[in-house]
């Protein structure tokens, strides 16, 4: 009788365990959808970098119609709420969105709001001349960086 | 019998005596700032180009609340959390009231006003390769800078760390002076070397440390866990970091990577600094990240 209520004893144990074990491996589907969204809208925020910055850089001819036709500014203006669902930070796999994100949130859309105020400026003065660019594409990197320095994990 | 345990005894106490002799703190010669004047000017690029604020500005503090050096930042480390002292210009909670060479020692010695040793999170080891210039200039502008009257946090270390006194056996071990890449190096790869060993202090971050903290020179740059536990600091060396030399100078003044994505974490604090530069210091920090490893 003894050994039968051991045997159950570790039975449940084991069966804890292993519960334990599928809850940490397992991420939820929408979680895990919300994250690559995300991620394909910060890659569409690089190709869209890609265009503007070549030419801030020096690195590819201006060109006012390609400037103006950049994207970046409606990107930064779409609603992402959806995209950042409670949990999903760097405890899933995949996932470099420290959790300071949903704790400091009203910051985390302050800095968002700059970044559409920076994109907007941009999107004005992209088609305008060169020199406009380039003035207008530095404040679009502080605003990518004020975000990153404090709500991303750091790159390995 | 008596006579042998007083013989050990005596010993023992020369023993200790000896080696807290040998570790006690040095700060810098009495007449190391006679004839140099610092100045202000100058040093804000030098306080920029040594990341001061970066650490010693209050947390989450942004632009010119910046220049307050109030402290307060803590930093996660094996041995305990550091708190970033107040440094401000205030007479009584900062360090208003020091000396310029009391300073000079802090920054170069690692030895506080009172001559006690202090923690090499605050990189004094780096700072030592310094120009004495550079380091007036510094104290210079940090003169000019605002004060705060927010009380210094106490560091939480455990024992045996929070022995101040065992740091003077950190410092024989591991404050080297000279510097890591040798060798033959043009006029702008020594102005990188400088901007990168000594005020920029970039190998704190990303050179693995050994068990006692010390810096693993013989991996100089080639990455390092991150003491705050997220993620690593990558390797900078040529055999990883493989942009050019402008994409680097890129990244030092936009925080754009190549790809367009941006600088992260403390990486980003850099940049602010870095972007503060003449545009010739970025370009040395990049000749010089070219030929770190190169001798090896």
């Amino acid at each position: 009788m003894i050994r039968l209520r051991r045997y159950a004893a570790v039975a449940t144990l084991s069966l804890a365990l292993a519960g334990a074990a599928i809850a940490a491996s397992h991420v939820d589907p929408a979680v895990a959808e919300a994250i690559k969204t995300r991620q394909a809208h910060m890659k569409a925020y690089g190709a869209q970098l890609q265009i503007l910055g070549g030419m801030a850089q020096d690195k590819v001819a201006y060109d006012a119609t390609a400037a103006a036709a950049a994207t970046l500014a409606s990107l930064a203006a779409t609603d992402q709420s959806a995209f950042w669902p409670q949990g999903s930070d760097t405890s899933v796999e995949g996932s470099k969105a420290l959790p300071a994100i949903w704790v400091n949130i009203d910051d985390v859309i302050a800095k968002a709001g700059a970044l559409q105020a920076a994109t907007a400026t941009l999107a004005t003065a992209a088609g305008t001349d060169l020199d406009s660019l380039k003035a207008a594409f530095g404040p679009v990197g502080a605003a990518c960086g004020a975000c990153h320095q404090t709500y991303r994990q750091p790159n390995s | 019998m008596a006579k042998l345990i007083r013989w050990g005894a005596f010993l023992a106490v020369v023993a200790v005596g000896g080696g807290l002799w040998i570790t006690r703190p040095m700060p810098l010669a009495p007449d190391t700032l006679t004839g140099v004047t610092g100045d202000p000017v100058a040093g804000a690029v030098t306080f920029a180009a040594a990341g001061c604020a970066s650490c010693h500005a209050a947390p989450m503090a942004e632009a010119d609340a910046m220049l307050t050096l109030a402290g307060g930042r803590a930093f996660a480390s094996a041995f305990g959390t550091f708190y970033a002292p107040n440094i401000s210009s205030d007479p009584t909670h900062g360090v208003g009231a020091w000396t310029d060479l009391q300073l000079a020692s802090a920054i170069q010695r690692g030895v506080s006003d009172t001559g006690a040793h202090l923690y090499p999170a605050f990189p004094y080891t780096a700072y030592a390769k310094a120009e004495v210039q550079d380091v007036a200039d510094l104290i210079a502008y940090m003169r000019t800078l605002p004060a705060s009257d927010v009380p210094t946090v106490p560091h939480d270390v455990g024992f045996p760390f929070n022995i101040r006194a065992s740091l003077g056996g950190w410092k024989l071990l591991f404050a080297r002076p000279g510097w890591v890449v040798d060798g033959d190096l043009t006029a702008e790869q020594t102005r990188g070397r400088y901007l990168v060993e000594a005020l920029g202090h970039c190998g704190e971050c990303h050179t693995p440390r050994n068990a006692l903290g010390g810096l693993q020179t013989g991996q100089w740059l080639r990455g390092a866990p991150n003491p705050s536990g997220e993620g690593r600091i990558p390797d900078i060396t040529p055999a990883r970091l493989t942009w050019s030399e402008g994409e680097i100078v890129e990244y030092l003044t936009s925080g754009f990577t190549p790809d367009f994505d941006t600088a992260g974490g403390e990486m980003a604090e850099v940049v602010k600094n870095t972007a503060k530069l003449p545009e010739a210091d970025r370009a040395a920090i990049a000749a010089y990240l070219k030929v770190v490893g190169a001798e090896s």
